[in-house]
């Protein structure tokens, strides 16, 4: 028997294993043949079309929705795949509603763009349930890189590196691959295990061995890696979480919410993964919004988000707000936290309302207590532990446009890089540019 | 509400759609159901000799094209005429006709191309009070290959001869049923007014293959590892049916002789077209054997306001009236320029128009860094590529060039006066323009 919303505190089992199933399930259910057909239909096949260039990856979005129509999904995701090979984990993760589909002409007629996401999805999903890996390896260059972080800016550069010849070797200070397509993420937007399958079958390009446990700083040196190998592109992504610094920080209940969700991607169980009656989520950005739906999921009686400034500066788009409105999460803005009460753990928030001037948030004196046995942090991850000697720009490893760092030999990209928005989308596309980059550069 | 009652032939129906000769009509059962609905009338599927009925293939008799949402296009059959006796299709098209007098109930036929067997059917079917009958001179499949249907009505000297029989041993209307499968409809049409038949129905279906199963390879609808040609009809064979029917209509030898068109009827608009065309009335098949026999509730709901919008009380009213506005290429008035112009407010910016005209026309739009698209009017030869291609119905359209006014393309300016081919001075047998 289930326990209850309203049990108190922080516990598992708020709903029974097959309520928790029905919430984890796909957030889109995938497309059928005869519906991928009917979406597909809807494309214009646009000259110089606009959803392409708002690619990251510029996919060739016309073309292969063609290719769906005219009924070769394989060819579809052939042509998604060279440009963006984590293309089945975009389809389901880009917030495609401020990306391709906020383009699409189809958006601008009738408030209705072509669902290039999902089409994506039906043609990258056919390919990969047929075990077809497109893709074969050029001839062997003897070149070595080694990539560090096995996320999707690694695992894009790393396939890239090693259809171009080379001999790449991933470092890995998890157990296992992904980065955030793994630990992070809502698991309503990867079922089934989908970020692990996708890590197997991109590494059926061979060529690349996965070296996992391995951490930069503590088990690899960058010394020793530009030593060992013939190019380093480092994909380290964002390891450190900023804190709340208010009062109460440290009681029991407040957590990270990237901590959060890495324990629930891994959980075996979730109904076993316990959660508060009333959680509250400080934050604005997709991680909040992962956090807090996740929370409702798994049957916390209330679930608010609290961010210190207004909708439109929300990092998570009006798409990701209004499904968190969707499933009971309240939202609030011009919040920010003041102190965490409670005697040992968590009872309460206070917050202060704020207000912006000339860009800068005020706190106006006026406070709001909720009931809080839960705090998730979600206001943002730093870089941490990169390797001495490299230039570091707003925060990150600061990066040409093909990602070259200020030391010979070595490439960034990911969150870790600067420049672009920390997207998966945008990881590929540094970690494939970078790993073309690194070829002309070993090759040249 | 406008009255769609509709003679054709002195044969009264209470509006102009009639069920075509073909499944839907093959059986007492649902010809009723068919009359239920509202069907003006129907053309009794295709009768033959008395004896042993034809046999139909026991696979797939039918094949199809579609397009978006598997919306059906066009249609293929490989059916053969009735396949049941002669006697039951008598007996019921008589209990049918006598429980349904104000319906036109017409009796489609196809026997072997002898006097004998066309003189002992006719009385047979007249016996039944049948309001007329038609010659299936147009099945292009199975009984051509035994000299009947196509074989006959490819053959214009066998169409009048027929005609003439039918005429001599039957009393009532007898209405041709013409094959598109020829190279120029205006000649079996006139043999069936040469002998004497009172109107033509036309298309029947087009000799078609539809699809082919690339893994057995082998033409679709397959039977046993083979395939072979059906007769095509349904919305795609509309614009070749409109074409035949209006060549009978405004031909000097057979303008004014009724017709009943046929071809890919689906909505009201459809009989109208063909209606102005010169058509008396339609027939249908496709249409109802895709969606069912309720589509004429819409058919008729259709013509009727439209009717009304227009102020015609009859259909007598449109019917023929667009013949005059067909004709010859060499007529058209080379001195009507138009060109295209985009609404920069209904643009949704898809470059289609761009495309088409870039790549495949005259390089006379230009699309600017913003996506913003506008014709060169001096480069527009006013082809109507970009219209037809624009996702967005009355985005783009053509605009008259006013009388006074240059051609930016020609640097001529308008003159409103007619001038066509005829008179043309590249015309090498041109006649003085003066």
């Amino acid at each position: 028997m289930a326990m209850s919303h309203q049990a108190s505190g922080i516990q598992a089992g708020r709903l029974s294993a097959p309520e928790i199933a029905d919430n984890f399930g796909d957030l889109h259910a995938p497309y059928d043949q005869h519906e991928a057909a009917v979406a597909a239909d809807r494309c214009y096949f646009c000259y110089d079309a606009p959803c392409m260039t708002a690619c990251p990856t510029s996919i060739d979005i016309p073309q292969f929705i063609r290719e769906i129509q005219a009924g070769h999904p394989v060819s579809a995701a052939k042509t998604i795949l060279e440009q963006n090979i984590l293309g089945g984990m975009c389809a389901r993760v880009c917030p495609t509603e401020t990306l391709c589909e906020e383009v699409c002409v189809r958006e601008t007629a009738e408030g209705k763009p072509v669902e290039i996401g999902r089409l994506q999805r039906y043609a990258t999903d056919t390919l990969m349930a047929r075990g077809v890996h497109p893709f074969t390896r050029a001839e062997a260059t003897g070149k070595r890189v080694a990539v560090v972080g096995a996320g999707p800016a690694g695992l894009a550069a790393a396939h890239r590196l090693a259809m171009l010849g080379h001999d790449v070797v991933v470092y890995d200070g998890k157990d296992k691959a992904g980065g955030l397509n793994e630990f992070g993420i809502a698991a309503y937007k990867s079922t089934n295990d989908f970020a692990a399958r996708e890590v197997e079958w991109l590494l059926q390009i061979g060529g690349i061995s996965m070296e996992y446990g391995k951490k930069l700083g503590q088990d690899l040196s960058l010394d020793a890696l530009k030593g060992d190998f013939d190019a380093v592109f480092l994909s380290i992504g964002l390891g450190g979480v900023n804190a709340l610094r208010s009062a109460g920080e440290d009681k029991d209940g407040v957590r990270d919410a990237v901590d959060f969700i890495a324990e629930l991607r891994q959980a075996e169980d979730l109904s076993a993964l316990p959660v508060g009656r009333n959680v509250v989520v400080i934050g604005g950005g997709m991680t909040a919004v992962d956090a807090a739906v996740q929370s409702k999921l798994l049957g916390a009686e209330n679930v608010t988000i609290a961010y210190r400034r207004g909708r439109e500066a929300m990092g998570a788009s009006r798409f990701e707000q209004d499904l968190a409105a969707s499933k009971g999460v309240k939202l609030m803005f011009n919040v920010m936290p003041k102190a965490i009460h409670g005697n040992g753990a968590a009872a309460e928030i206070e917050l202060e309302y704020t207000e912006v001037k000339g860009g800068r948030v005020s706190g106006t004196g006026e406070t709001v207590r909720l009931v809080a046995d839960q705090v998730f942090k979600a206001i943002g991850q730093t870089l941490e532990g990169q390797p001495e000697g490299l230039e570091i720009e707003g925060g990150k490893i600061k990066v040409s446009e093909t990602g070259q760092t200020s030391v010979a030999g070595v490439w960034a990209g990911g969150d870790c890089a600067s420049g672009g928005e920390d997207l998966t989308v945008t990881a590929v596309a540094e970690g494939r540019d970078a790993a073309m980059d690194i070829h002309s550069s070993l090759m040249g | 509400m406008a009255d769609l009652t509709t003679e054709f032939l002195g044969i009264k129906s209470p509006n102009p759609f009639w069920l075509a000769s073909a499944p839907p009509t093959d059986k007492e059962y649902n010809v009723r159901r068919a009359f239920e609905a509202g069907w003006g009338g129907v053309v009794w599927k295709t009768l033959g000799s008395e004896g042993p009925p034809v046999v139909n293939v026991n696979g797939p008799r039918y094949g199809a094209i579609w397009g978006a949402d598997r919306r059906l296009l066009g249609l293929n059959n490989i059916e053969l005429i009735t396949d049941r006796s002669l006697e039951t299709n008598l007996e019921e098209i008589t209990r049918v006709k006598k429980d349904y007098p104000d319906r036109a109930v017409i009796v489609s036929i196809m026997v072997p191309c002898e006097e004998e067997a066309w003189k002992a059917i006719l009385p047979k079917v007249e016996a039944t009070g049948a309001d007329g009958i038609e010659l299936n001179f147009g099945c292009p499949h199975g009984m051509a290959e035994r000299g009947m249907g196509s074989a006959v009505g490819q053959v214009p000297e066998y169409i009048q001869m027929v005609t003439e029989w039918c005429k001599k041993y039957y009393s009532k209307p007898v209405i041709v049923k013409l094959t598109p499968n020829i190279t120029d409809v205006r000649f079996p049409a006139r043999a069936a007014k040469a002998g004497g038949g009172d109107a033509v129905s036309l298309i029947n279906t087009i000799n078609s293959i539809v699809s082919v199963d690339l893994d057995s390879m082998a033409p679709e609808p397959t039977i046993g590892g083979k395939g072979t040609h059906g007769g095509y009809c349904g919305p795609a064979v509309k614009p070749i049916a409109m074409n035949m029917v209006a060549e009978i209509a405004r031909d000097p030898q057979t303008h004014g002789l009724p017709i009943s068109a046929i071809g890919g009827v689906t909505t009201w608009k459809d009989a109208a077209e063909f209606m102005a065309l010169g058509a008396g009335n339609v027939q249908v098949c496709t249409a109802a054997m895709t969606y069912g026999f309720n589509v004429v509730k819409e058919m008729i709901s259709g013509l009727s306001n439209w009717m009304d919008e227009k102020g015609y009380t009859s259909t007598q009213d449109f019917i023929g009236m667009a013949v005059p506005n067909v004709t010859d290429w060499q007529y058209l008035d080379l001195n009507f320029v138009t060109k295209a112009k985009i609404s920069q407010d209904d643009c949704i910016k898809c470059g289609r128009c761009y495309a088409a005209c870039e790549d495949t026309s005259h390089q006379a739009i230009a699309m600017s860094e913003d996506r913003t698209f506008t014709v060169k009017d001096e480069e527009c030869v006013a082809c109507n590529l970009c219209v037809n291609v624009c996702p967005v119905e009355g985005c783009i359209t053509m605009e008259e060039v006013p009388v006074g006014e240059v051609d930016l393309r020609t640097g001529k300016v308008v003159t409103g006066e007619y001038a066509n081919w005829t008179t043309h001075p590249n015309n090498p047998s041109a006649t003085a323009a003066e």
